[in-house]
């Protein structure tokens, strides 16, 4: 286990190992994302009461569930940064902000393009909505701060702060609908009992979030190596790696 | 662990907790505000405020809703099967409204009780199924043969 954490810790080695599981993942991001949204745009079936408007959850849930997963990423990024000083985790954490950011952006701008002609409004402020938007300038903030400073390990410290405190957020965003009174409806999969979406739309939805959820893994390495690359420019295993074509 | 390590665990561990607990605390206190709407029966005990705007929501109580031959007006019932108010909205009604379905209005309450809207919005349930699926649980019969059919049917 520790072997693991100091192999992670060392950039030569996980340059290497990011370029190799990239190669990996990254077809099978495109396969699961081609496979998950013919199916789900094409061959599920119409919903009784929405017609083919609901097909929209086959991103605005994907897109909502890995932005939440990955806060805590970054939190536990941040966590790793704070205790054990590892700069790789300062890394990580800075590479999983944008891809957050992105996806919590997703997942607003689908629910407000579902809400218009379900709901009737774009945009309502109930309890669900706003944590949501308050999780994206999270990540914005976590961004924002990481450049505020010159020093980049002040900055780690700072950024590290800001994204454990900032966890909180995420069991309120998943118990929101449950807690309050809001206009989003509960969640419609369960993960005990029955899901309240029939198998047919269940299917390619566990599909796109599995394809998501990688999507999201390629996308953070991908930001992870391109840091690497910016911060050891100068070193001669990164020009012996490039060299070999990794 | 190394014991400076150690103490850099705690202080993370007390981020999270200090920081969840005041915001724990923040929600309990304004849990009243967070709430989008009022169910029915606060309505009718009298907890939500007269004349100030608010929103209430609930289902359309079967058979309730009238519409005027004159103008856009409409009148229905919101129910939380506890309580029930009258609702009177002027203005196109989203296209999810109908009888039995939930919703959420916004307006003022008058001394009477009377729910006048200005905006009401569609609350739509967690429930997706195909329309086939609905129709079965409904108890009537299959859809037309003209209807199209799905991939995996044999699923559920």
């Amino acid at each position: 286990m520790w072997t693991i954490i100091h192999k992670m810790g060392s950039p030569p080695w996980f340059f290497r190992f990011a370029g190799t599981l990239i190669r990996w993942l990254l077809p099978a991001v495109v396969l699961l994302l081609v496979v998950g949204a013919v199916w789900g745009l094409l061959y599920a079936p119409p919903d009784y009461k929405q017609g083919n408007s609901y097909r929209i959850i086959f991103i605005h849930v994907p897109a909502a569930v890995v932005a939440l997963a990955g806060y805590y990423v970054m939190a536990i990024a941040g966590a790793m940064s704070l205790i054990w000083k590892i700069k790789m985790a300062d890394t990580a954490m800075r590479a999983v902000a944008p891809v957050g950011a992105a996806l919590t952006f997703v997942a607003l701008v689908t629910g407000a393009i579902w809400g218009k002609p379900t709901w009737g409004t774009w945009w309502v402020w109930d309890a669900r909505i706003t944590s949501m938007l308050i999780l994206l300038f999270l990540y914005l903030g976590v961004l924002a701060l990481f450049e505020a400073y010159e020093n980049k390990a002040v900055a780690a410290k700072a950024c590290a702060v800001l994204s454990l405190v900032g966890t909180v957020n995420i069991p309120i965003i998943y118990k929101s609908v449950d807690w309050w009174y809001s206009l989003h409806q509960p969640a419609s999969i369960k993960f005990t009992g029955q899901s309240a979406i029939d198998a047919s739309m269940l299917y390619p939805l566990l599909l796109m979030i599995l394809a998501f959820y990688s999507l999201f893994a390629v996308a953070v390495l991908l930001n992870m190596r391109a840091d690497l690359l910016q911060q050891h420019r100068n070193s001669a295993w990164l020009k012996e790696q490039l060299l070999e074509g990794n | 662990m190394h014991p400076k390590r150690k103490q850099r665990l705690w202080v993370v561990l007390a981020i999270v907790v200090l920081s969840s607990t005041a915001i724990g605390l923040v929600a309990y206190a304004l849990r009243g505000n967070i709430n989008l709407f009022y169910p029915p029966v606060e309505v009718v005990a009298g907890s939500a405020p007269v004349d100030r705007p608010i929103r209430v929501g609930g289902m359309v109580v079967e058979g309730s809703v009238v519409r005027s031959e004159t103008d856009l007006n409409t009148r229905f019932d919101v129910t939380d099967y506890e309580g029930t108010v009258t609702v009177s909205y002027t203005g196109i009604l989203p296209d999810l409204f109908s009888e039995g379905e939930g919703v959420v209005a916004s307006g003022t309450l008058d001394a009477s009780g009377l729910f006048t809207a200005t905006e009401v919005l569609a609350k739509h349930d967690e429930n997706y199924m195909p329309p086939e699926v609905a129709a079965a649980l409904e108890g009537k019969s299959a859809p037309s043969k003209d209807a199209p059919s799905y991939g995996g049917e044999g699923s559920y």
